[in-house]
């Protein structure tokens, strides 16, 4: 798994309890081939595990990615599967956590549930 | 009255494009020009704290900014090990007075530098820097190599303004005239733009740019005909595409910072740059995020010797990434209260860091709300600078820009709240 900056995310940076912030970083992007072979087209969500935490997203499409790496804008929710290990350097892995992503039908978290008790 | 104002600063990434035009009228901002859209969303402006606030029994009041300083004060001054945390989005006049507040304190000063560019600072201090402006790179660089950063969604103006499709004095045709390589795990947008793009496998940044350096050095042939996915042909051709350049310049991003090996590969990165000028002229910049985050380093730099996660415990400053950065200080439990300014950590920071911080008193100063607001105990909500009030930020290149004021504000500056609450603190200290 690897977090990153989308404009959506920036744009809605400044304004962090608005509905575009919260859908995008709570968005996990999967490559085409990997949404498919989840059979997840329905509407269902995606429980990512990692050995630090888990939570619940929604799934969407990014063609850029290859097989086997999820994308998560970064926020609240992809910093539910990162360890707080900074190998000596004040800086947590980010980028290239190990995760485990299942379909679900648990639902999606509001921030305020998020922030307050996880997952 | 409608009130045109030209060459205004974008408050929010660090291009801090400075030729942003702006329509006020009756004291409010009504149009904005030449912004991308994370700057104009900022300018424009939107849900704002209204009032400062203190929770009471688990939920927040509104209260007087003058009780919320006293609060402040007392949460500070009853800590052992404070953490004054932020300082990217806001002005170095205002990181002045927050360093004022942790020497009087004893407290920790760390920006969001630690989660983002800390290690490129790190691998800066091992190995130095061949730097230049953003100028210098509109201006004359014909190969413009984009490596683990995605500015067409990070820093949408870059391209156009100082990198791959800017025209400047000896690169006329701009985008024409120049090629783009980008190096990435993914095929992001600013992929689909480049002449070459180059995947490469997560964490294997070190392997790739080690392998660089070899061909570059004249030893290819020593290398395996496979290097961490990537074929040694592909990066001969690559080597070749740098040491063929007039003029190149590669920008990093997080995907250098973030990923295995962090500072060692900015480290890394730096002693290629510096091995290309063997051949040709190369410089090598970080895509710094917040519009300040520059700035904050700058400033702590030059008062306390450090650039960041800066520790004034001892009454002397003491600095130690990785013992003294935000994220070993709270899963360590070593901090036990926090002053956020112009930061959210609730979000940004791993959920363990966050879970530390939700257990102990937390200071918000703030134009709007955040998710870290929602355990804050203390809000205080400020004026957005470069909008509201004016002072000093700088650019990416470590060039220094004034912020005006647009529009009055509703709301004292960051400066003249730090100011009022070290007030409080003086007070508070004198009275015990
Ligand atoms: S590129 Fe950055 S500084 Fe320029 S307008 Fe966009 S957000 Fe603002």
């Amino acid at each position: 798994m690897i977090s990153g900056r989308t404009l959506a995310q920036g744009a809605g940076c400044e304004d962090k309890m608005s509905p575009l912030y919260i859908n995008e970083v709570s968005c996990c992007y999967l490559s085409e081939e990997d949404y498919r072979a989840l059979g997840i087209s329905d509407g269902k969500n995606l429980l990512l595990t990692s050995p630090h935490g888990s939570a619940v997203l929604r799934a969407g499409v990014d063609k850029g990615l290859p097989q086997g790496m999820v994308f998560i804008p970064m926020g609240p929710w992809a910093n539910m599967l990162i360890g707080t290990d900074t190998n000596g350097c004040g800086m947590p892995g980010f980028k290239g956590v190990e995760v485990e992503v299942t379909p679900t039908d648990e639902k999606v978290l509001d921030i305020r549930e998020l922030i307050s008790r996880g997952r | 009255m409608i009130l045109q104002i030209e060459d205004v600063l974008c408050t929010f990434c660090g291009c801090l494009c400075d030729d942003i035009r702006v329509e006020v009228d009756g004291g409010r901002i009504e149009k904005v020009r030449g912004a991308c859209r994370l700057g104009s969303s900022k300018i424009m402006g939107h849900n704002r704290i209204k009032s400062p606030m203190i929770r009471v029994n688990g939920s927040l009041k509104e209260t007087s900014y003058d009780e919320a300083y006293r609060k402040a004060a007392e949460i500070l001054v009853s800590a052992k090990h404070p953490l004054l945390y932020g300082w990217a989005s806001t002005t170095c006049e205002a990181l002045k007075k927050g360093i004022l507040l942790a020497e009087e304190i004893g407290g920790v000063v760390d920006t969001t530098t630690s989660v983002c560019h800390g290690p490129s600072i790190i691998g800066i201090e091992e190995k130095g820097l061949v730097g230049t402006t953003l100028g210098q790179i509109k201006n004359r660089a014909d190969l413009i190599v984009f490596w683990g950063c995605n500015p067409s969604e990070a820093h949408p103006r870059h391209t156009l303004r100082y990198s791959s499709n800017a025209c400047g004095r000896f690169t006329p045709d701009g985008r024409k005239g120049r090629k783009v390589l980008v190096i990435d795990v993914r095929e992001t947008r600013t992929a689909r733009n480049a002449d070459r793009f180059l995947r490469i496998q997560p964490g294997t940044d070190y392997e790739i740019i080690s392998a660089l350096r070899m061909i570059v050095g004249g030893k290819a042939e020593s290398l395996p005909e496979d290097i961490a996915g990537v074929s040694r042909k592909e990066l001969i051709e690559i080597a070749e595409m740098m040491k063929g350049a007039k003029f190149g310049a590669i920008f990093f991003g997080l995907g250098l910072t973030q990923s295995r090996g962090r500072y060692k590969n900015v480290d890394n990165a730096l002693s290629l740059v510096s091995e290309l000028n063997s051949h040709t002229k190369f410089v090598i910049m970080a895509m710094r995020g917040h519009y300040n985050v520059t700035g904050a380093n700058q400033v702590l730099t030059w008062s306390s010797g450090y650039p960041m996660a800066v520790d004034y415990a001892r009454g002397a400053p003491y600095y130690n990434p990785g013992e003294t950065s935000c994220c070993d200080l709270l899963s360590r439990r070593d901090v036990d209260a926090a002053l956020i300014i112009a930061s959210d950590p609730a979000s940004n920071l791993p959920r363990g860091c966050v879970e530390a911080l939700a257990e102990m008193p937390v200071i918000q100063i703030d134009p709007f709300e955040n998710p870290t607001t929602l355990f804050a105990d203390v809000v205080i909500p400020s004026a957005i600078a470069g909008i509201e009030a004016e002072g000093t930020a700088y650019r990416m290149d470590g060039l220094s820009l004034r912020l005006r004021k647009l529009v009055d504000a509703e709301y004292p500056s960051d400066v003249e709240i730090l100011q009022a609450i070290l007030d409080n603190v003086r007070r508070l200290r004198d009275d015990n």
